[in-house]
């Protein structure tokens, strides 16, 4: 059990660089907040396999709050990009 | 029943986060950003459904409840961002021309295929 869950976590660390990786390249602002909505996803697998490591749901509402903030910043910024790089 | 049960949850997470890994490596490697938003929005939603099955597996009823609210939302606002991101994209000339395939909206907005009646609000 020990094994597999620092499996999970090693992957989501490394799909965590990657993004990361992408969110400091760019090219582009619109680049940039793709990596960071993703980030945000992967914040929230992460957070759900501490919750199924330690059987304790007092995490759980954790959980919504960040993708609800995710999808709410995300959202904002590309509005916001948008009209930046336009007026460019 | 306790032990099929986490050998199943340990696959499901195992099988999820493989899905983010390889999300987040298209997320890196593909060229432009219509395919990248491909890859930010698809495998890192089908990963994070699978980790939170996983997870639902080991928890009790109610709070596995909670889990199926965290998967639905996310289901429902990833094509809402990619879709944001796409338009702003097109509409902000970052997107890369050479790489498109098919472009209806280019023609839609020039009036060339006169989209039946385009609405001139929406140029």
């Amino acid at each position: 059990m020990t094994v597999v869950f620092t499996i999970t976590l090693g992957m989501l660390c490394a799909a965590g660089a990657l993004t990361l990786a992408r969110l400091l390249l760019g090219p582009s602002a619109l680049d940039r907040i793709a990596a960071a909505d993703v980030f945000v996803i992967l914040i929230v697998a992460g957070t759900a396999v501490y919750v199924a490591v330690y059987r304790d749901g007092s995490n759980i509402p954790l959980l919504a709050a960040v993708a609800l903030l995710g999808f709410v910043g995300s959202a904002t910024a590309a509005r916001l990009a948008e009209r930046r790089e336009r007026h460019r | 029943m306790t032990a099929v049960l986490t050998v199943l949850s340990c696959a499901l997470l195992l099988t999820g986060a493989a899905s983010c890994l390889l999300g987040a490596l298209g997320l890196v490697r593909f060229p432009d950003l219509p395919s990248r938003l491909q890859a930010a929005t698809k495998p890192q939603t089908l990963g994070l459904l699978l980790i939170l099955f996983g997870t639902g597996l080991r928890l009790d009823l109610d709070d596995a409840a909670t889990l199926v609210l965290v998967g639905l939302f996310q289901v429902l606002t990833a094509p809402v961002i990619s879709q944001l991101l796409g338009r702003s994209a097109y509409r902000s000339g970052v997107l890369r021309r050479d790489v498109l395939v098919v472009d209806d909206l280019g023609a839609r907005l020039s009036g060339d295929d006169d989209g039946a009646g385009t609405d001139r609000r929406n140029r």
